[in-house]
């Protein structure tokens, strides 16, 4: 009896190599082997390489004197400095034309998003056929046209500058206007502004607990405004207006003094934006749309007009749905900004991954270090992302 | 006994229906909408109008030189001349026709998509996915069957960006696939390689992945065995963009219902055949609207080869607009690069959103 039952055992007991967990390990393991191997001999082969063709490794190359210009920086910079500043003048420029865009194209989608579901006819097509062609369009060319076919073919030169009011001027230079020069006792300006974003925090707090407990409503989001705009203000003009403006002036061939705005940083973010902007209108248009119907039929029903619905029910609702793919988008823009190569504006790519490497030869580490900028910009905007939207998301029971 | 008759119904006022009446209920409807109107209006006739009088009206379309531009409005000769440079890049022009024959087998092969009645849509895309890419390229490389090779440098125009496109559509798709099944894996280390994977691509701009390409691939490589240029920039592309298809397929997968993959694995299938019979059918299907869309985001993003020195219709265009011969064509060049692009994303975008509307049953009011 004991025998049979042993027999059987063995019989139905399958190999060891149709055991799924085992499977699952060995596959596992090969495939954890191979990617090692893989990458060990892409080390491998680098490294030769490099020995080969002369190339140091290591960033120590960072602290030798770069000895090219940039055409503009955020921060003081000249030929003397080193190739690690030249990175950091880089991310400044991409992060400014990042803002910027992110700022131009938010209003101008929303706008357009709205105005493609508006009961005017002329206004939905007009908006229909922006969203339609630009986004169709490849950026790069569209850069491109904006940058060569209308604002160098169309800028004059310096001396025949475009005037307004002798204190802003448009040439082939770029766009100059007035530098404000914070005198004696600005500080205090900036003492207020931060006391104001203090005091903002604490009122949008405060009013919101209070609502919450005793359903007393107060003008919250104004009056932080109010504050963080204010305060500021009021100080300044209570110091007595500690600030002058720089005008620019034409001196010889150029204008000097003042602040200038690159003809390649115009063209950039202009085509950035509207490009993108394409993009947001259509996200904001599924978001209004994703709000059911009937939820704007019971606003109706309790009495609510056009406003209040969109603002205290239809736009809380399509926030919920808009958010991540807008943060998407705005992640697209911060990688597209690095197109500015294509035109000279000088961005991290352009600067560091173009002359800074051209000039040292270090690809690995230049490449690696400007990845990883962008691989950082795009996990910090996807982990807010996620913070928000568990903070959005509906709880449900 | 007199019988009740009805009068007949009057007609309705004359300022609810017809031209005005339309007006009125669409444009004019109440104050701030006539502002809008004016508003739209404006903008048109600031932007849309000059833009036709340049594009059309004003324009000079016959003529062999400058001197037949008046330069009052775009100088289409421009274009015409330079056609074929737009379009084969230096091509040798005797073997155009093999070109002409491969854009003839595309368009033939994927034309029927758009038509509802075609009866043998699946198959007809499993071999525009499959045979026809070999084809394809053996048509334009040349190199058998007696045809004379054709170096990968003379390659350029609209056909080089087509066969990027295409190339990369077809390649990202099955690595897009094994990406998202990878992600969901129940295999760790499966699982967090495709991860870093997908993030690593997505995180980075296109412009970096293809620097890559082309200055950091021949280190990786032994001594002595190289890429091509073309080569790398589309291992580049195909790397970046199946990131992107990952993460739509991964959507469509999530999306199916456990039910069916405990079904499927209590019908005795295996992991491969219940992907392949039961969920991906699915899950693809779902997603196919995301797909397209990852397929016009790619076929944008190969005007980006220009910057790796590659010859796209963009850089055929940036090219032949510095020809001093033909004076300030800029305006001319790019909108005839901007039209080949739209035609192709406006073409692809309108067959996703068709889709989108077949998939979608119901809840819409």
């Amino acid at each position: 009896m004991a025998d049979t039952s042993e027999e059987q055992q063995t019989k139905t007991k399958t190999a060891i190599w149709y055991d799924p967990t085992f499977r699952a390990i060995a596959f596992q393991v090969l495939a954890g082997i191979a990617i090692v191997w893989f990458f060990w001999y892409i080390f491998d082969n680098t490294l030769t390489n490099m020995e080969k063709r002369g190339i140091t490794t290591g960033f120590g190359f960072l602290d030798n004197p770069a000895g090219f210009g940039i055409l503009m920086s955020l921060i003081e910079y000249d030929e003397t400095y080193s190739y690690g500043r030249t990175f950091f003048v880089g991310l400044l420029n991409t992060l400014l034309v990042s803002v910027l865009g992110v700022i131009f194209a938010t209003t101008l989608g929303f706008l357009l998003g709205v105005a493609r579901l508006s009961n005017n006819w002329l206004l939905a097509k007009v908006a229909t056929i922006y969203v339609e062609v630009l986004r169709n369009i490849p950026l790069l060319l569209q850069i491109f046209f904006w940058y060569f076919a209308i604002l160098l073919k169309n800028l004059p030169s310096p001396r025949q500058s475009m005037n307004l009011n002798d204190s802003v001027f448009l040439n082939a230079r770029g766009l100059y206007g007035p530098a404000p020069v914070p005198t004696d006792g600005f500080f205090a300006v900036w003492i207020a502004f931060g006391l104001g974003v203090a005091a903002a925090v604490y009122v949008v707090r405060w009013a919101k607990k209070r609502q919450d407990e005793q359903g007393i409503q107060f003008p919250a989001y104004r009056s932080a405004m109010g504050l963080v705009i204010g305060l500021p203000l009021l100080v300044f003009f209570a110091m007595g207006m500690p600030m002058t403006l720089d005008y620019p002036a034409l001196k010889g061939f150029n204008f000097q003094g003042g602040m200038r705005v690159i003809p390649e940083l115009m063209a950039l973010t202009w085509a950035l934006s509207l490009y993108t902007a394409s993009f947001i209108a259509e996200i904001v248009r599924a978001g209004i749309q994703g709000v059911t119907h009937g939820q704007t039929e019971a606003a109706r029903a309790m009495g609510l007009r056009n406003g209040p619905t969109l603002r205290l029910v239809v736009i809380p609702q399509a926030m919920r749905i808009i958010i991540p793919p807008l943060t998407s988008q705005y992640l697209n823009l911060v990688k597209n900004s690095s197109l500015a190569t294509a035109i000279g504006y000088p961005d991290l790519v352009a600067v560091f991954m173009g002359t800074t490497l051209n000039q040292t030869g270090q690809a690995v580490e230049v490449v690696g270090m400007t990845m990883a900028v962008y691989l950082t910009i795009s996990l910090l905007i996807s982990s807010f992302m996620n913070w928000y939207n568990k903070k959005m998301a509906l709880v449900e029971r | 006994m007199s019988t009740f008759t009805p009068l007949p119904d009057l007609p309705a006022p004359s300022s609810s229906k017809g031209v005005v009446g339309w007006m009125k209920a669409n444009l004019f409807s109440s104050p701030a909408n006539s502002v809008l109107s004016i508003f739209a209006g404006y903008i048109i006739y600031i932007s849309v109008i000059p833009a036709l009088n340049w594009a059309i009206f004003s324009a000079d379309w016959v003529g062999l030189t400058q001197d037949a531009c008046n330069r009052n409005g775009a100088c289409w000769p421009f274009v015409a001349s330079r056609l074929d440079f737009f379009i084969y890049g230096f091509y040798p022009a005797e073997l155009y026709w093999r070109l002409d024959l491969a854009f003839l087998l595309l368009a033939l092969s994927f034309g029927p998509q758009f038509f509802e009645a075609f009866p043998y849509k699946m198959k007809l895309a499993v071999f525009s996915l499959t045979g026809l890419p070999i084809i394809c390229f053996f048509l334009v490389a040349g190199g058998i069957f007696g045809l004379e090779d054709v170096p990968t440098e003379k390659w350029g125009g609209l056909s080089l960006t087509l066969l990027l496109a295409y190339v990369g559509i077809v390649a990202a798709l099955p690595i897009g696939v094994i990406l998202a099944l990878g992600r969901r894996s129940e295999m760790p280390v499966i699982r967090t390689f495709c991860i870093c994977f997908i993030e690593l691509w997505r995180g980075v701009p296109l412009i970096s992945v293809l620097f890559m390409a082309s200055v950091m691939l021949p280190l990786f490589l032994p001594e002595g065995i190289n890429f091509d240029k073309l080569l790398r920039a589309l291992i580049g592309i195909t790397m970046f963009q199946s990131a992107y298809m990952a993460e739509v397929i991964r959507g469509g997968l999530q999306a199916i219902p456990s039910g069916q993959y405990e079904a499927a694995k209590a019908m005795g299938l295996n992991y491969w055949k219940m992907m392949r019979l039961v969920v991906l059918p699915q899950a693809l299907k779902l997603v196919i609207p995301g797909i397209v869309n990852t397929f016009i985001a790619l076929f944008k993003d190969t005007t980006l080869v220009l910057i790796i020195g590659l010859f796209d219709v963009l850089a055929t265009v940036q090219s032949a607009i510095q020809d001093p011969k033909w004076g300030k064509v800029e305006a001319e060049g790019y909108v005839f690069a901007a039209a080949c692009f739209w035609v192709f994303c406006f073409s692809m975008s309108r067959y996703s959103q068709k889709l989108e509307r077949k998939l979608h049953r119901g809840h819409k009011r």
